[in-house]
Formats: structure tokens, sequence, C-alpha cells
């Protein structure tokens, strides 16, 4: 019965777009159309959330072509977890971007193209996270990256055409890479089934093994913008709209860690190249985080804080210890939470201090005590301050490393090191969110003419130089909006003892790629 | 698995020309470079299909072995397609960029628009100005009811906000009839 609905997380998104579409003229209905069924799918991934948790995971042949040869959408407790996390962020983000729309009316937001280009981003988003075979996966990525390209470059003024193209040319390689690698893949095994893949790649000669686990690899780390392929999300990400760029910061680079642990732990579970993946998880942390540190805009500084973070789930896959799974499944949830909250309540600093840089915010605090709350908690959990979920996701990554260690003398010392520098990341993503903090809420208005200090004697403008328009109003649904993440957040923290518990049964069926694959093939694969 | 040396040899020389296009500065050409390469790929994916054979239509007296392998072939019409939309929207980009390139966030106004934009908020303004005249004027009439000493003063100011009024009026009037 719940099968049925499995397929319908990927139709509803689209119909709903086409719908959008046609009522382009009519802005309440498209909102209308656009909310319900983003609201729909939330309460259908819920009911797999709490099917496949029971203990039955969902593999569904779709036309009834029967698997090998046919599409199958496999929902397994890490898909289940993955739908309903993106679907309720993409729901408040939504009801955000309505409320930012109603507001202001004009040229460089047209309403009328963002909610079909919306809801076929949400469709490609649950369709990777339900894809069963590679070539499904790569349709799905396509379909999130042409809408993302719609999204960014909305309104089409020179700063978002520039960004754009960057972005554009960036993605465009990687799927040309991820088509190869599937090209390959085909060839060398005769299937593009994840669950077949696991069980014939083995078979494989290792140095082919190893080009083709690489290329993927490539093409899922340009998506998930790891350390060396994460320059370009800086530059693209913080010249779209608030909502885009919040949406795109959550959920986009997650959507290529999820394939990544996917990759890991089903495709190539034989072949281990967690060192590799432990030096770049290290890597990202670090180059990110310091790259944080000198932007005085506070759009690109979060964008740096979100490439670094990405390293700490990399750090968690290539542990690949059922708790180094769990504290990953767990962290990611976090981070999708946590990151887009943050550049929601940027959005609403933007409207209200009619700046995002921090030489010329200040004063926010005394303006506006309740956006100061907004920004603060989210700040606080995605420097990993006890008892948010930031600092428990983190204690789960380096408990699980610690336990690593122990197990293997012979990598232990990189274990601790990568460690040590997921403690000093930490610490320099909450001193540059502090500063930020300092600046435009704790100084005070009157300051702010010929302020002189030495943390900010290392800050860099935004090289497109500040294009925010003059203050305008903040209406109640963005803050609205923005609060409901802020709540789910530190709902996270609440609940962290159950989600644990849930993160670590999907870690469960993550370890043993057996599991996967007789969840597609119940009577067994040659 | 067997293939075509031909098909081989015309897939790198894609992929080598169409990287080295890629690389260039000008968007058309990557473009160009984006092109190959994404056909480069299609011809590699319809390698991977091994021999070619029969037409892959199972049915009387068609043995499965002599067909060809039908995946990749779906394969590849998928990936045109998404090389079309992708190319379709490249474009756009392309053009757009060169608009902005060579005219600027100016470029984007009709002719007249620019003229249009000033006169709606020169409207606005009277608008505005002659909205708060009646309010004030309301106020004065309703104060003058109520509190009949101050009657002289107050009607003054009136007559004076009056008099810039139905000019005002006038001219918003004229700006809706255009």
């Amino acid at each position: 019965m719940t099968a049925a609905l499995v397929p319908l997380v990927v139709l509803l998104p689209l119909l709903g777009a086409a719908s959008a579409l046609i009522l382009g003229r009519h802005r309440r209905a498209q909102m209308l159309v656009s909310t319900a069924v983003l609201a729909g799918v939330v309460v259908i991934a819920s009911i797999l959330l709490a099917t496949v948790d029971a203990g039955e995971p969902i593999a569904v042949n779709v036309g009834a072509w029967p698997a090998p040869f046919g599409i199958v959408l496999v929902v397994d407790r890490l898909s289940a977890i993955m739908l309903l996390v993106s679907a309720i962020v993409l729901l408040v983000v939504l009801v955000y971007a309505v409320g930012q729309g109603v507001a202001d009316r004009h040229r460089e937001t047209p309403v009328s193209i963002f909610h079909p280009s919306y809801l076929i981003l949400s469709a490609g988003v649950f369709n990777a996270f339900i894809a069963g075979d590679l070539f499904n996966l790569y349709v799905g990525f396509e379909i999130l990256l042409s809408a993302s390209y719609v999204l960014l470059t909305l309104g089409g003024t020179g700063e978002r055409i520039r960004a754009g193209v960057t972005y554009i040319i960036v993605s465009l390689v990687s799927s040309l890479f991820f088509l190869s690698a599937i090209a390959l893949i085909y060839g060398a095994t005769g299937t593009a089934n994840i669950a077949q893949l696991s069980v014939r790649i083995g078979a494989l000669p290792d140095d082919v093994q190893l080009m083709l686990h690489l290329l993927l690899l490539i093409a899922f780390g340009i998506k998930a913008a790891v350390f060396p392929l994460s320059f370009w999300l800086p530059d693209s990400y913080p010249t779209a709209p608030a909502p885009v760029t919040a949406v795109f910061a959550g959920l986009l680079t997650k959507v290529g860690v999820y394939a990544i642990i996917r990759t890991e732990t089903v495709i190539f579970s034989e072949q281990d190249l967690s060192l590799l993946l432990m030096v770049v998880g290290g890597l990202t942390m670090v180059i990110g985080i310091l790259g944080a540190l000198t932007q005085a805009d506070i759009k690109r500084l979060l964008s740096f804080t979100l490439v670094s973070h990405i390293g700490y789930m990399i750090f968690g896959i290539a542990l690949g210890t059922q708790l180094g799974m769990a504290a990953t499944i767990y962290y990611v949830v976090h981070h999708i939470t946590v990151q887009t909250t943050l550049f929601l309540t940027t959005g609403l600093i933007e409207r209200f201090g009619g700046a995002t840089s921090i030489n010329r915010l200040a004063g926010l605090l005394k303006a506006s005590p309740f956006l100061a709350i907004l920004f603060f908690i989210p700040a606080l959990n995605l420097g990993g301050i006890p008892p948010f979920s930031g600092f428990l996701g983190k204690t789960g990554l380096f408990l699980a490393g610690g336990e690593q260690a122990a197990a293997d003398p012979a990598t232990a010392w990189l274990v601790w090191v990568v460690i040590a520098a997921g403690a000093v990341t930490s610490l320099i993503t909450l001193y540059a969110l502090t500063r930020f903090w300092n600046m435009a809420f704790w100084r005070g208005r009157e300051e702010l003419d010929g302020y002189e200090s030495v943390l900010l004697g290392s800050v860099l403008e935004a090289p497109e130089g500040a294009t925010v328009t003059a203050t305008k109003t903040t209406p109640r649904l963005m803050v609205a909006a923005t609060t409901v993440l802020v709540v789910v957040t530190v709902l996270l923290t609440v609940f962290a003892g159950p989600l644990f518990g849930l993160a670590d049964r999907a870690a469960e069926n993550l370890v043993d790629p057996s599991v996967y694959v007789s969840l597609v093939f119940p009577g067994g694969v040659q | 698995m067997t293939g075509s040396l031909t098909l081989v040899v015309l897939m790198a020389v894609m992929f080598g020309a169409g990287i080295s296009i890629m690389l260039e500065r000008s968007l058309t050409r990557v473009l160009i470079g984006f092109l190959l390469v994404g056909n480069a790929v299609n011809v590699l994916i319809y390698l991977m299909s091994g021999a070619p054979g029969l037409a892959p239509i199972l049915g009387e007296g068609v043995d499965a072995d002599e067909i060809s392998d039908p995946l990749p072939q779906a394969f590849v019409l998928t990936a045109i397609v998404i090389n079309l939309g992708i190319t379709a929207f490249m474009l756009a980009l392309i053009y757009r960029s060169w608009w902005l390139a060579q005219l600027g966030a100016k470029g984007d106004l009709v002719d007249d628009e620019e003229e249009d934009l000033h006169d709606a908020e020169e409207a606005a303004d009277l608008i505005r100005i002659s909205a708060a005249d009646d309010a004030a004027i309301q106020e004065l009439i309703e104060a003058s009811d109520e509190e009949p000493e101050e009657d002289l003063e107050f009607e003054a100011v009136a007559r004076d906000r009056a008099e810039q009024d139905p000019t005002a009026h006038d001219r918003t009037d004229g700006e809706a009839d255009r």
C-alpha cells in the first residue's frame, strides 16, 4: 500500500510545477498549489519514514518492469530521513519566499517562474534520494540542476548572470564526469542498477575499480563542494535571492553527500578509499573555514562555512563504521536545517539592516531583539556549542573517530589529526559567527562611523560590492518561516536521543550492503 | 566485448577538441565545447553496448542473444534530450550576458519606459501629497465643527492648502488619462 506512495514523491512536485506554470498569472492560486504540493510530500515522507522504520524498506519497480531492466525506486531508512528533512526545509523556505514575493514586486523577482522552477528542483532532489539505479540518479541530478540554473539566474541581473555562468559550467562538467562514469561502469559490469553493481563490481580488476570509483567521487565531490572541488560555491551561491541561496546551501550539497554515501557503502563497499576521503575531509574543513575568516559579507562567510562543514560529513563517511555513519546521518540532518536557517536569517538581516557587510551593519540588537535571537541560536548551533545539535553531531563523529583509531592503530594518527582539525574548525566557525554577531548586533549604531578594530583588520568585502537596496518592510510570513526552522533546529537537540537511534538503525543497513541488495532483489541476484 | 575502432577514434577526437574549446574564455566556445564533449560521452555510452546486432525488438523467431543491447540506447536518448534543454538555456544565458555587456542594465528599459517611470513617480508623489492635503482638510473641517473659536486661523490654513490642491488633482487626472 505505502509502496504506491513512493512515485508520488516525484510526481506530485512535477504535476504541481506544470499547474503552477499554467497558473502563472494567478499568484494566489500558484502559491496555494506549490504549498499544497510540498505539504503533501511532507505527509507522504512522514508515512514512508514510519513504515520503513517499522522494518519494511520499500522497493518499487516502476511500470512493473523487473529490477535490473526497469527503474527501481528504493526507500530505506536513509532515503526516508533525507526525504522528510528536505521536504520540510523546502516547504518552510517556500513559505518564506511567498512572504518575500508578496512584499516586493519588482522585476528582479519574477514570481511566476519562481514557483514552477522551485517545484521542479524539489522533484529532482526527491528523485535523487529514492533512485535505485545510477542512471536514474543522474536524471534526478539533471532535473535539480536545470531548475537550479533558472533559480540562480532569476531576473537576469548582471551580477547573477556572472555568478550563474560559473555555477552552470562547473555543474555541466560534473554531469559529464558522472555520465562518463555511468557509461564506463555499464561497459564494465553490464548494469547501472545500484544493488546489482554492489554484487558485480567486486569481480573487476582492482585498477579498473579504482578508476570508476574515483570518477564517481569526482562527479559527486563537485556537487558536494568537497575541497579541492569547492572553489565554485562561495562565488555563485551568495548572489541569488535569499530563499534560493538557503535551499541551495541546505540541500544541493547534501544530495552530493548522499550520493557519496551510497557510492561508498553500496557500490564500492569492498574497495577502501577511506584514507583519501579522510585527508580530503580534513582539508575541506580547515581550508573552508580559513576562507570564512576573511569575509566581511555574511552571505559569503556562510558559504565558506558551508564548504567547511561538508568536511565533517566526508570524515564520517571515511570512517565507515556504524557509529561513524550514524553520526554522519545525524550531522547531515543538523546541517541541512541549521545552514538553511542561517541563510534565511541573513535574508531578514539584509532587509532589516539594509546591508550584509560586517562593516556596515550595527545596532541590530536594539533595533530588533527577535531577529537577534533568530540569528544567535543557529549561529551557536553551527559553531557547536552544547547543548545544540551541532555539538551532538560533532561529538558523535569524534567518538566514532576515537573508536576507529583504537581499532586500527596504523591510521590512528591520521584520524586524530582530522579530529583535531574538526575541533579547531568548529572553534573558528564560532569565532567568525560571533564576530559578525558582535559587530552587527552588539555594536551601537552610533559607533559605526570610523570604527576601527583588530577584528576587522583582515576582512575583505565581497568583490561585487554591496548591491543591497534600502530597507524594506519585513513581512510577518518571512519571520514566521524562519522562526519555525529555528524551532526545528532546537528540536533536533530535544529529540536527539530518538533521532540518533533512528540514524543508528539507518547506519546499520548501510554498513552491510547485502541489506540493500536483498531489498531490491528479494530472490537473489547473479 | 567488441566495438568499432572508428567510433573510438571519433570519440577521442571529440573529447579532445571539446575539452580544449571548453577552456577558452568566450562563452559561446564553452558551449560548443560542452556540446562536443556531451556527444563524445554519448558515443562512449553507445560503444558500451558492444557489437551491433538486430533491432532490439523481441518477437517470433528472434534470438535474444542476437539483438543489440537496448539500455545504452535509452541512456543516449535521455542524455541527448537533457543536453538539448541545457543548450537552449545556455544560449539564452549567453545572449543575456552579451546583452548586459553591450547595453548594461539600462538596455532592459524600452525607449520611453524610463520616461514613464519618471512620470509614474511624479504622479505617485502628487497623489500622496493631495491625499495628505485631503486628510488635513478633513481634519480641519472636523476640528472646526467642534471648536468654533479657532475657526479663523484654521480656515486660513485650509484655504492655502486648498489652493494648491486643485492643481494637483488636475495634474494627476491628466496623468491617468494619458
